[in-house]
């Protein structure tokens, strides 16, 4: 994919934190070096396509009060893998959904994120799941430790 | 946080308009000035509620490739893998997780051989027993907003 100079700043741009305050995207516009029309414009296309996936707040959620969240793995047969996601993603509890390999180490095929207000929580949400579609074979892994977190950036200087 | 804060950081998370005035419109559905929505959201900013205003990118529309890797490292060797596999800057989350796969961490690159490269390294070099790598299949759900009015 091919972006002229200045969309590369926008990409750049909008990975940075916009400014609270009336016309935030004239900020940004400026960073990028283009109008803010211009700017905006650029930015719902991108949203269209699928480029921008989300605008928006990024909360830190364990002060906001959504305290606990486990990695669930479901090892669910081949046949049912579609099915058993959609529903899985159905729930609002559930943040992500994805399918992995399955391998003879690790027979685990789909995987959830799990939020709720305490691990307790969690575990009942997990149970839920496990005995409406009826996938026994599941487990929990709560963080211990978060080792690294950050931004994924994209279009860094540095990767170019 | 009361009930307007509360309502005024779902909103802002589900969906912040690209236009000229993001703020008009996200206090009108709120029912709030458009001055009052801004300082509650900036005081919010302020207090650490709000980590980031911005767009999150999705880096396979962009023709990145990531994965997510999960090692099995003894436990005393926990900090010394993780600083190993944390000074990727590919790497962007790492957890230690209560499984015998103790340590699961997520890589993000501009195309597979540079993913396979830092997999590789860190099965080489992280000190960890095994490594796995898990890369998405399917994508069913993404969801990184929560209601925080219920």
């Amino acid at each position: 994919m091919e972006f002229a100079e200045n969309e590369i700043r926008l990409l750049r741009a909008l990975q940075e934190d916009l400014p609270v305050r009336e016309r935030p995207y004239a900020d940004l516009a400026a960073r990028a070096g283009m109008s803010e029309a211009e700017a905006l414009e650029i930015a719902r296309r991108w949203k269209e396509a699928g480029i921008v996936r989300r605008m928006g707040a990024f909360i830190r959620h364990r002060k906001a009060g959504v305290k606990a969240n486990g990695m669930v793995v479901w090892d669910v047969p081949e046949e049912r893998i579609e099915e058993a996601g959609r529903a899985m993603s159905a729930r609002d509890c559930v943040s992500h959904c994805y399918a992995r390999p399955r391998s003879d180490k690790w027979p685990f095929r789909l995987y959830t994120m799990i939020h709720g207000a305490t691990d307790d929580v969690v575990k009942e949400q997990a149970r839920l799941i496990s005995e409406e579609l009826r996938i026994e074979n599941f487990r929990i892994l709560f963080s211990l430790r978060e080792l690294k977190k950050s931004d994924t950036k994209l279009f860094m200087e540095e990767d170019r | 946080m009361d009930d307007t804060d509360r309502l005024l950081l779902t909103l802002i998370q589900r969906e912040f308009p690209l236009s000229e005035r993001p703020y008009a419109e996200i206090a009108e559905k709120a029912g709030v000035a458009e001055s009052e929505a801004i300082a509650r959201i900036e005081a919010m900013r302020e207090e650490g509620f709000i980590r980031r205003m911005g767009a999150s990118l999705n880096p396979r529309a962009l023709g990145y490739v990531s994965t997510l890797a999960a090692a099995r490292v003894a436990p005393g060797k926990i900090d010394s893998a993780a600083e190993y596999v944390n000074r990727f800057v590919e790497v962007t989350h790492n957890y230690e997780r209560d499984d015998a796969f103790n340590m699961w961490f997520t890589v993000i690159a501009r195309d597979e051989a540079a993913v396979a490269a830092i997999i590789d390294d860190i099965r080489n070099n992280s000190g960890a027993d095994e490594v796995i790598d898990l890369p998405a299949t399917h994508i069913f759900k993404i969801k990184v907003n929560f209601d925080l009015t219920k």
